[in-house]
């Protein structure tokens, strides 16, 4: 079923959200700078980037709580410009969690009902309902300063969730929570928006849980977006250096164009005796131009020996550091040019005979269609 | 929508707007009465100072104004006198209260966790009590045949009765202990803070603890002992009540003046011109304090 | 961490908190004294306070004292509580400068001076001096202490707790109300719990506004006291001493209770 969701490539699909090349700015500072951006119903989209990039602010404005200084907003094909964030239906989940401290968790979950003047019976029932798809019936009598951190993260997830909002916002969902909770949160997060259909628009700097959760990720960089895709699109096929190294670790090699032979991409590297083959076909580029060749650790191979001759992309070290990290093991291999490259192995077996030790000369290479090219 | 939006701004404008006006009126309008009373000749009438404003004598309102009672002030060496005892007194009290109030934050910062919100609460309790029976109760102490006396003799240790009350050191006493609220508690809210390691790692690189207490303590105190000190002497240079109850008539501080001028002497026009210059000599420490307190607050994390 | 008390800290903190309650200790012992001479023992007795009881000026003053306290701190909460709302919630306004400095100069004007400018405006305007006059300096120089603090309050205020109520359909008024409101209370509490004592406890600005009509219980003390020490004034004390400790005691135990409840029940 999920597979085949993909309004975005389809061109009569109508957003449910759109950008319209908004800016914003704070006093001389541009938060969000000329931006367009359409989000789909049912999506659930994540604004991905280092602090400091926008996203926040493009989140909060989609809120009501920023005005856009240029362009425009609209939801549902309604234009949200002067809308105050109390009339809009959209809900908001806070980084902080803001919960009211002197309600309990029923109270909390009920507050934006009773915003609505909704009768009593029906604010009860829809108050039980979420309490159970967070699974705390139990406590709905506590105060929020009795509840452990992961409690709280659901207290403020059915809060927002309980008007069903056209769009769920979630600012750092799962920032305040350990690593094995946020995990778990993770994917029940995913099961709650597809049971529910909702969209929901995820803030976050973490690139894994934007990996794990969202069906398109923005990546976004000095207030603009660089790229929007799915996350198999953004890890594989990175459109600029900046994505590549802030989407999971990377290698790059610098070198120039030389060409182009049955298809494939000559790159002649510095860090490389003989030149790069690249299976790149998308790219266009000329002869002489800078380029980055960009290769996933785990996309590149380690070897004692060296590789026949005439095989494709070598390159030649020695081992640096050797990281065991039990399911993989990162090898750092420091070239003749000085240059350290990351190659990642999966433990697939429990023993290795004779393995590659420290400060052994080693070969690495990787396939043609395994490197990117991202013009500089 | 646009008469709701309208009232919406001008309940939101009343926020800012109710106080403003009444500390424009009841603050700001006073204050710049007492200035132009201190440029007006004294009267034998009421209210006794003229001229008295009239709308329709601006001109002949502005030309009776002089500086003559800030000339009498430079004349009569009473109040530069005054003046001079007043700063000497705070700045001597606002040192002993170092004194006495660094070793007592020091304590409440070392003791163990849960007595210190108990400590502190102590501290701050007397301040919640009447400040005039505070000092009062310092008049059966100090007076000749008072209780310190009988307690002293009763130990051996003084034959004569000790004649304190009325004399400076009684003022000194008291400044002490009704300002020891405010010298304790910023003290004890920068030392609270301090980190023991900075103290244990000066021990480690070979710093006895004496020398790190003034190489490491007092610098990180600093904030606290500024705050602390210009919170003391401020209100002790005006301070009346002290004085007046325990110093003798030997004892000058000038807001013990004006309250003479005011009452006794019944000069509104001198009183108001010592009003003016008392806060001439409070502008400075003011000031300091108000950039002292910004920078703390921005400081903060 | 390891913190400990050395015997100097030790000394420190016991000499340091006997200077700071011995007099009051030895206040409250004397007013009990069956003799006339305060500062001789002559004896234990309540005569003093059945005396206090019968001194009808006394009990006036008292009355006037208490009715001024709670009027002006009540009027100084309310203001207090929208200058500091001003300062923290309307950025830069016309004025803004000014308005900050009036709210703390009062808090650092020596008293006399407060008392003298507040005379003088009340004698340009013709309003005659007694309970109202008093009143109003009250509230102009406590609503200044009330901002403070429950400015300081909304500092640390986490906006969006506000934010989350507009965005789960609060228009900013109830948003006020129903969120702002009950978690500032503690301070705004405190902030008329201050304003109350220091009118209470005022004695400097209540003279200068003081007229024939109205005479305040500190006005009273202090007139009775230039006179020499009265036992009488030993047991007045002893009693708003009394009153005070209770309430301190109370409210500390008020907050304690609260602050346990939760915790008891936190995991």
């Amino acid at each position: 079923m999920r597979r085949a969701f993909a309004p975005w490539s389809n061109p009569d699909a109508k957003p449910l959200i759109r950008f319209d090349n908004v800016t914003k700015r704070f006093g001389d500072a541009v938060a969000v700078d000329h931006l367009s951006l359409d989000i789909f119903e049912g999506e659930f989209f994540c604004l991905l980037g280092p602090s400091g990039c926008g996203k926040t602010t493009l989140m909060r404005m989609l809120a009501g709580f920023e005005t856009p200084s240029e362009g425009g907003m609209t939801l549902g094909g309604q234009n949200l410009a002067g809308v105050p964030p109390y009339r809009r239906p959209v809900n908001m989940m806070f980084q902080s969690y803001a919960l009211f401290p002197h309600m309990s968790v029923e109270k909390n979950i009920a507050f934006g009902l009773k915003q609505d003047g909704l009768p009593k019976d029906q604010i009860a029932e829809r108050v039980g309902e979420m309490l159970r798809l967070v699974q705390l019936e139990k406590l709905a009598r506590r105060y929020p300063s009795q509840l452990s951190g992961g409690q709280r993260q659901r207290v403020a997830l059915a809060r927002a969730l309980a008007k069903k909002p056209k769009v769920l916002l979630l600012d750092e969902p799962l920032g305040a929570l350990d690593k094995k909770l946020r995990e778990e949160t993770q994917f029940e997060l995913m099961d709650i928006q597809h049971e529910l259909h909702m969209t929901f628009v995820v803030v976050t700097h973490d690139q894994e849980e934007a990996m794990t959760m969202a069906d398109r990720i923005a990546v976004m960089d000095h207030g603009r977006i660089v790229q929007v895709a799915t996350p198999g699109e953004i890890y594989e096929q990175p459109k600029t250096r900046f994505i590549a190294e802030f989407v999971g670790d990377v290698n790059i090699l610098e070198g120039h164009v030389q060409g182009r032979e049955n298809g494939l991409w000559r790159v002649k590297a510095s860090s490389a005796e003989h030149p790069l083959t690249i299976d790149d076909p998308d790219e266009v580029l000329h002869s002489g131009q800078a380029v980055a060749i960009a290769v996933r650790p785990e996309k590149m191979l380690i070897h004692r020996d060296p590789p026949e001759p005439g095989a494709v992309n070598v390159l030649s070290g020695e081992v640096w550091d050797i990281g065991y990290l039990g399911d993989w093991t990162v090898y750092r291999v420091k070239l003749a040019t000085g240059e350290i490259l990351r190659v990642t192995r999966a433990n697939a077996s429990r023993f290795v005979d004779n393995p590659i030790d420290w400060d052994e000369q080693v070969h690495v290479t990787f396939a043609p269609d395994a490197a990117v090219i991202l013009a500089e | 929508m646009v008469e709701r939006s309208l009232l919406r701004r001008v309940t939101a404008g009343l926020v800012p707007a109710i106080p403003y006006l009444w500390l424009g009126v009841l603050f700001l309008v006073p204050f710049l009465i007492v200035l132009k009373i201190s440029l007006s000749d004294p009267a034998v009438a009421q209210p006794p100072y003229k001229p008295v404003f009239e709308w329709g004598d601006i001109a002949g309102f502005f030309g009776a104004l002089d500086l003559e009672n800030f000339e009498l002030l430079t004349q009569d060496d009473l109040y530069f006198r005054a003046t001079l005892s007043s700063v000497r007194i705070a700045a001597f009290s606002t040192l002993l209260l170092l004194l006495v109030g660094f070793p007592i934050a020091y304590g409440m910062a070392r003791a163990p966790e849960r007595v210190r919100s108990l400590l502190v609460a102590l501290v701050i309790l007397p301040f919640w009590t009447s400040f005039l029976i505070r000092i009062y109760a310092w008049v059966a102490i100090l007076k000749p045949e008072g209780l310190l006396t009988q307690a002293l003799t009763g130990l051996g240790l003084i034959a004569q009765p000790l004649d304190i009350l009325n004399t400076e050191t009684a003022v000194y006493i008291g400044i002490v202990y009704a300002y020891l609220p405010f010298m304790v508690l910023p003290l004890y809210a920068t030392l609270e803070k301090m980190d023991d390691t900075l103290l244990e790692a000066a021990l480690d690189l070979g710093s006895p603890p004496w020398r790190s207490f003034w190489t490491i303590t007092v610098p990180l105190a600093m904030p606290g002992i500024v705050a602390g000190s210009l919170l003391c002497f401020i209100p002790a240079v005006g301070e009346f009540v002290i004085p007046d109850l325990l110093g003798g008539s030997e004892t000058l501080m000038i807001g013990r003046q004006l309250w003479s001028e005011f009452f006794s002497n019944r000069d509104w026009p001198l009183a108001s011109a010592v009003a003016i210059l008392l806060l001439i000599i409070l502008v400075v420490p003011i000031v300091i304090y108000r950039d002292v307190e910004a920078r703390r607050v921005e400081g903060r994390p | 961490m390891n913190r400990r008390l050395s015997l100097f800290n030790v000394t420190s903190l016991v000499i340091g908190f006997a200077f700071l309650y011995l007099p009051i200790l030895l206040l409250v012992i004397y007013s009990f004294n069956a003799s006339r001479l305060v500062t001789v023992w002559g004896g234990f007795s309540t005569h003093w306070y059945g005396a206090l009881f019968r001194n009808e000026a006394l009990l006036e003053a008292a009355w006037v004292t208490l009715r001024i306290a709670l009027l002006s701190a009540t009027l100084a909460t309310v203001l207090g509580t929208l200058a500091a709302l001003a300062l923290t919630r309307y950025g830069r306004f016309p004025g803004r400068t000014l308005f900050t400095g009036m709210v703390y100069a009062p808090m650092v004007m020596p008293e006399v001076i407060t008392g003298l400018s507040l005379l003088l405006f009340f004698v340009a305007v013709d309003l005659d001096r007694g309970f109202w006059t008093i009143t109003l300096a009250h509230t102009t120089l406590t609503m200044c202490f009330v901002t403070v603090v429950v400015q300081s309050r909304l500092m640390t205020f986490d906006r969006s707790l506000e934010e989350a109520a507009m965005d789960l359909g609060a228009p900013p008024l109830r948003t006020f109300f129903s969120v702002t409101l009950p978690l500032i209370a503690p301070s705004i509490v405190a902030g008329f719990l201050l304003a109350f004592t220091l009118s209470m406890d005022d004695l400097v600005i209540a003279s200068f506004n003081a007229g024939p009509g109205a005479t305040t219980l500190p006005i009273k003390i202090y007139s009775q006291v230039r006179l020499g020490l009265s036992p009488e004034v030993n047991a007045a004390s002893a009693i708003l001493i009394g009153i005070v400790t209770l309430g301190v005691i109370g409210a500390t135990l008020l907050s304690k209770r609260s602050v346990l409840r939760s915790r008891r029940t936190a995991h």
